[in-house]
């Protein structure tokens, strides 16, 4: 058996739903962040496949893409860690469950 | 040196944010400048558009076909220019008192501000992806900029869901690049018009993708949570900001997506039931939760719920053909140019207001009347034109898209719309009577500052102007979509 284009995108489709699981069930933070990284690979993944297996004629663009939403993911995750620092530092949690203070 | 040109409006912008931080660190004691420097990027940021619509020298496909200069593009420069504007005169006492971190604070608005302007230009999948990122990461810090505990919070909880949004509309881009093979919205729309319907089930998986994407950043229903921790938690003028700047882009790039890439028929039918339905859901979901609100400042967030869906009555009433085709994007755009100036309004006498007083609880706003006339006519002004009641902005707004909706046989949305539009009037027209007929605690006078008062004249003025004579703005609306005409 060989391995086809069907194989890595049911790979990127099952990574992409565990980490949307991951991120919406998890209480931490840190793990919501972590489910997000595994969605944005997700569709890293996804990308590449269709580029590598695109007749069109610019198969350059997935990759290109690909580059991008790296470079981006590791300026969200600067900036989100950050966030969860300052959080940290008054309530010395990061449980998403305790983020009770914005009610009406 | 014609391509920076053509980008000029964003470069002015940037340039600023470079130029205030500049300043900021060099030389500390003229940081009562800042403000200024910002206003004058912005302003040469209007000036660079402005010599571009009298050029009328448009180009649709710059920079290998990623980003356009068109008249679309425009209207949304003049907007976010405007909008970017008011929210600097309007933060610049809150600045003032939060005293750190100046410079930084408007770098951010002005490169959230670029963001916002190269999303409505962009014509392709990546440059609208990194677009929305840079307008998205700096409102991320700017909602965690304050001192207090709930502050950060608000930033944490609007980067979390800003995350998973992006990454649900990553997903989507990924598909729609798979079966179609380019990142370019033209070269997308022809692939889709000659052997679409082949992949019509992954196309309308992509298009459920990318509306979940943008409508966390339009706020409408299902990904709405956020709408009112947020605005409750980030300082106000932020809240402001992110209230109009970043729904307003929303509406830009997914009105332009959808209509340039996808206005296939055997698409456009699924996908305008799609923007109906969230259009009834977030209208009438928006306004039921507003009513109970104590706190103006989630008020304000569930009613701007309900204003999303009004928008997408609009997105929805595409099913019109022939010659009215693009009477559905007019009326968002409308209703943007209208919304924005409204909402910026209420959120500015807000902020002068809470200020003042220390709360942000509606039964504090009673006797307003006699403490400032000013802000509780300006405020009072704004709360009506959200309602949609003439002489304001957003009676017209309201009247334009509901014409739309009724062009597309979409009775039964805007029976839905006037209905939500008269539940809508019973919480707005409450403040109001809190504010004229309520008696003061405490019967001190608010004074409110230059900067506050300029941001509350500029945002009441257009509402009133474009109340009385809407056609200026409507005509603007009508050539900016020409672009999507068949």
């Amino acid at each position: 058996m060989s391995i086809g284009i069907e194989h890595f995108l049911t790979v990127g489709a099952l990574v992409f739903c565990l980490g949307l699981g991951i991120a919406l069930s998890k209480r931490n933070a840190i793990g919501v962040l972590m489910g997000v990284e595994l969605m944005l690979n997700a569709v890293n993944l996804t990308l590449i496949t269709f580029s590598r297996f695109a007749t069109s004629e610019r198969p350059i663009a997935g990759h290109t893409f690909v580059v991008f939403i790296i470079t981006v993911a590791a300026a969200e995750a600067a900036v989100a860690l950050a966030l969860a620092v300052s959080v940290y530092r008054n309530r010395e949690t990061v449980d998403v469950d305790q983020f009770n203070l914005l009610r009406s | 040196m014609s391509s920076i040109d053509i980008v000029g409006p964003q470069l002015a912008v940037l340039l600023a944010a470079g130029v205030v931080l500049l300043i900021d660190a060099l030389l500390p004691q003229q940081r009562r400048l800042l403000p200024f420097v910002a206003l004058v990027g912005l302003a040469g940021s209007a000036f660079w558009s402005l010599s571009w619509a009298g050029r009328a020298d448009w180009h649709p496909d710059a920079f290998g076909g990623t980003l356009s200069l068109d008249q679309y593009a425009l209207f949304f420069y003049f907007l976010f220019a405007g909008i970017t504007a008011t929210v600097v005169l309007a933060s610049v006492d809150w600045v003032n008192r939060e005293g750190r971190g100046q410079g930084e604070y408007y770098a951010l608005v002005l490169t959230t501000c670029a963001g916002l302007m190269f999303l409505s230009a962009a014509r392709d999948l990546i440059t609208i992806f990194l677009a929305l990122e840079l307008s998205s990461i700096p409102q991320y810090i700017l909602a965690g900029w304050g001192k207090d505990q709930k502050s950060s919070e608000a930033g944490l909880k609007y980067l979390l869901l800003g995350a998973i949004a992006s990454a649900l509309l990553l997903y989507g881009m990924a598909l729609l690049y798979g079966v179609t093979g380019s990142t370019l919205l033209d070269d997308i729309a022809q692939t889709i018009q000659t052997d679409g319907e082949s992949y019509r089930s992954v196309l309308i998986l992509a298009m459920v993708l990318m509306i979940a994407g943008f409508g966390f950043k339009m706020s409408v229903v299902p990904f709405q949570m956020w709408v009112p921790d947020v605005y409750q938690g980030a300082p106000t003028p932020v809240a402001a900001f992110l209230s109009v700047g970043s729904k307003a882009a929303g509406f830009a790039v997914i009105t332009r997506i959808f209509f340039i890439a996808l206005p296939a028929t055997f698409l456009s039918d699924d996908w305008a039931m799609i923007f109906a339905v969230i259009a009834a859901a977030s209208m009438t979901i928006g306004n039921v939760a507003a009513i109970v609100q104590t706190d103006i400042k989630r008020m304000l967030g569930y009613s701007s719920i309900a204003q999303a869906g009004t928008f997408l009555i609009g997105l929805a009433a595409i099913s019109v053909h022939g010659d009215e085709f693009t009477l559905g994007a007019s009326g968002v755009l409308l209703y943007t140019a209208a919304y924005a100036f409204t909402n910026l309004g209420a959120f500015v006498a807000v902020i002068a207001i809470s200020q003042k007083i220390g709360s942000d609880q509606i039964k504090d706003y009673a006797g307003m009347w006699k403490r400032s006339p000013f802000l509780t006519v300006a405020l009072a002004f704004c709360l009506v034109s959200l309602t949609g009641i003439p002489p304001t902005a957003g009676f017209w707004a309201k009247l334009y898209i509901f014409n739309a909706g009724l062009r597309a046989d979409l009775a039964w949305l805007v029976i839905v719309g006037v209905l939500n539009s008269v539940l809508s009037a019973y919480y707005y027209l409450a403040v109001v009577r809190q504010m004229f007929l309520g008696d003061a605690e405490d019967g001190m006078t608010i004074r409110t500052t230059p900067s506050i008062g300029m941001a509350l004249g500029a945002a009441t003025l257009g509402v009133l102007v474009f109340g009385i004579v809407p056609m200026p703005l409507i005509s603007a609306a009508e050539s900016a979509v020409e672009i999507f005409a068949r």
